[in-house]
């Protein structure tokens, strides 16, 4: 059963938010995609760094 | 020459000491005075307290760090100050009982010519009757991770309940705040996450009900009112994304809700609307509130002056707004910029021991009068930023005199960079990597959602992961004071 059939049913907080679909859980733990997230976030939080020193 | 004493060597106290020391050399004296002989990387205890640490990794031996940065060290816990020093002379001293061996409970008067304040929380877990044990320490029906010590002993704790569920025994788990004014979700939100991650590895999910209870009004308040960020094109609150981790991972919740009494097994709680319930549990990790650690003020004369140094609250007033009055006339201006005690201008607070000038998030009270709202957090990075402006101000004011430049740091113009772990693991671990700026929200510069969402962003992934495994490296490299270590920011 999909996440959205099985953890929507749990309960009526649950069911009023989202969810991530197969395809964006996958690329949550991608090494490839996540390498380059891993690059582009370093890059987004050091910016954030440089802007309060 | 001229003495620096910094009370506190925690992440801010740590990082004020080492650059304070670097920049003063050998012509001036920086003396740190903190209980512990150990430095502990307090974010990586959520690892410890899950059993995939061990409390070795993120702690290490104070003495051998400071030898090495010309730091004096005194493994003591500060009591009070005298900032006018005493009859026989002007000299401002601080009174420090030691806590090293073989000298437990000696006391002894330490001068200083500038003092920071870095001696962050007091946990406070006898604020809720039976989340302490009556003698302030924390009690015996729920575990902590505010300290490597207590994420030992909530790591076997846990192990036991995995135990009981691989021997068929259904458990209820439950996480959050231990009383209506707890600060730090943030660390509640990893623990939560991180366990429900060890028990899908151990097999043993399915024996699992897993609950969060906290004090926040929405879920992803973290204290800070929770935060707009940009995800997949749209600029979304923290609550969607929140309830969407939640229930991705099938974690009920339970917010607006003030921990009144702990009992084994079971707590009582009071909730926003008035009403009041139970929960029962047979593992609980519940955050205490913070507080500051009740130092005491005396004036020339011996006469108690606490009240116009420190907040009720005990944390120590420096130069914000206290006077902001209603939510409504709140402003980012209020919040404190050089972290200076107006009453005593060689005294400075940082990291969490400054008195915020109020809440970040909406002020809420029961229909009973009982406050249910988070307080301010002050997480790594503001602390290690304000610790290291601090120690520049009194750098500069030692060595070019009293009219030196005091240097800024305010928490409504810096951002912070907050990697929520949720499951350790190289190539099945995850993390909410956030950013957020600035740390105050600031509805006069951005009126719908105080933050620049161009600076605000927030992902879940293994990168997130990976980059909360790289700070723990850096940042105990840093706080060895490693080749480099002045280069890597705070
Ligand atoms: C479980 C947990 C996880 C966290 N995770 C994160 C995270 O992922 N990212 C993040 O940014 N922040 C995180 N935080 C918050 C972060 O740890 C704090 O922001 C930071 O430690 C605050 O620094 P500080 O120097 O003000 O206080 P502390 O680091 O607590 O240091 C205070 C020091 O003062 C000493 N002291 C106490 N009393 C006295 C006294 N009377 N005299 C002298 N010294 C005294 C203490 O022993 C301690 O060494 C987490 C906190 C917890 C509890």
């Amino acid at each position: 059963m999909s996440i959205e059939e099985e953890n929507f049913q749990k309960n009526d907080n649950f069911k009023l938010t989202m969810l991530p679909g197969a395809f964006a859980k996958r690329m949550r733990t991608c090494v490839v995609w996540q390498f380059i997230r891993f690059m582009v976030l370093n890059i987004k939080m050091l910016i954030v760094v440089s802007k309060s020193h | 020459m001229a003495r620096l004493v910094v009370l506190g060597g925690g992440v801010a106290g740590h990082t004020a000491a080492t650059f304070a020391a670097k920049w003063l050399g050998k012509e001036h004296e920086v003396v740190v005075v903190t209980p512990n002989s150990k430095w502990n990387w307090i974010p990586s205890n959520i690892w410890v307290g899950v059993g995939q640490m061990k409390k070795e990794e993120v702690v290490f031996e104070l003495a051998p760090v400071y030898k090495k940065a010309g730091v004096i060290y005194k493994q003591a816990k500060a009591v009070s100050l005298n900032p006018e020093g005493k009859d026989t002379s002007d000299k401002p001293f601080v009174t420090i009982e030691y806590t090293q061996e073989g000298k437990v409970g000696e006391s002894e008067d330490v001068e200083y010519d500038y003092l920071i304040n870095a001696t962050g929380p007091k946990l406070n877990f006898d604020a809720t009757p039976g989340l302490g044990d009556g003698s302030g320490q924390m009690g015996t029906n729920t575990v902590s991770v505010c300290t490597a010590e207590h994420a030992v002993h909530a790591s076997h704790e846990l192990e036991k309940c995995i135990q009981k569920m691989k021997d068929g025994e259904r458990q209820k788990i439950l996480v959050g705040t231990g009383h209506g004014t707890c600060t730090c979700q943030g660390a509640a939100f990893e623990y939560i996450f991180n366990v429900e991650h060890e028990l899908k590895k151990a097999g043993v999910r399915d024996m699992a009900d897993i609950k969060w209870i906290s004090n926040e009004s929405f879920l992803g308040d973290f204290g800070m009112g929770g935060l707009h960020m940009k995800v997949g094109g749209y600029v979304v609150s923290s609550k969607i994304f929140a309830e969407s981790l939640y229930a991705e991972r099938n974690v009920e919740w339970l917010i607006g809700a003030h921990t009144s009494k702990v009992e084994e097994g079971k707590i009582e709680y009071e909730l926003l609307d008035g009403t009041t319930g139970e929960e029962t549990f047979d593992f609980a990790m519940l955050l205490p509130p913070f507080s500051g650690v009740g130092l005491k003020a005396y004036a020339k004369d011996g006469s108690d002056i606490t009240e116009s140094i420190f907040a009720p609250n005990g944390f120590m007033k420096v130069d914000a707004n206290y006077d902001a009055g209603a939510y409504e006339n709140w402003k980012a201006s209020d919040w404190p910029k050089t972290y200076q005690s107006p009453a005593y201008k060689n005294i400075f607070a940082a990291g969490i021991a400054f008195a915020p000038p109020h809440l970040m998030s909406k002020p809420m009270q029961s229909p009973n009068g009982t406050p249910i709202n988070p307080t301010p957090p002050r997480t790594g990075m503001p602390s290690g930023i304000i610790g290291k402006a601090v120690a520049h101000t009194v750098c500069d004011l030692i060595t070019q005199g009293e009219g030196a430049h005091l240097h800024e740091a305010s928490m409504a113009e810096m951002g912070a960079a907050c990697v929520a772990s949720a499951g350790k693991g190289l190539f099945t671990g995850t993390a909410a990597a956030m950013t957020v700026y600035p740390v105050v929200p600031d509805y006069d510069k951005y009126p719908g959602t105080g933050r620049d969402t161009k600076y605000t962003f927030g992902e879940v992934g293994l990168a997130g992961h990976w980059i909360k495994h790289v700070l723990h490296h850096m940042f105990l490299y840093k706080a060895k004071l490693k080749p480099g270590w002045a280069l890597i920011p705070e």
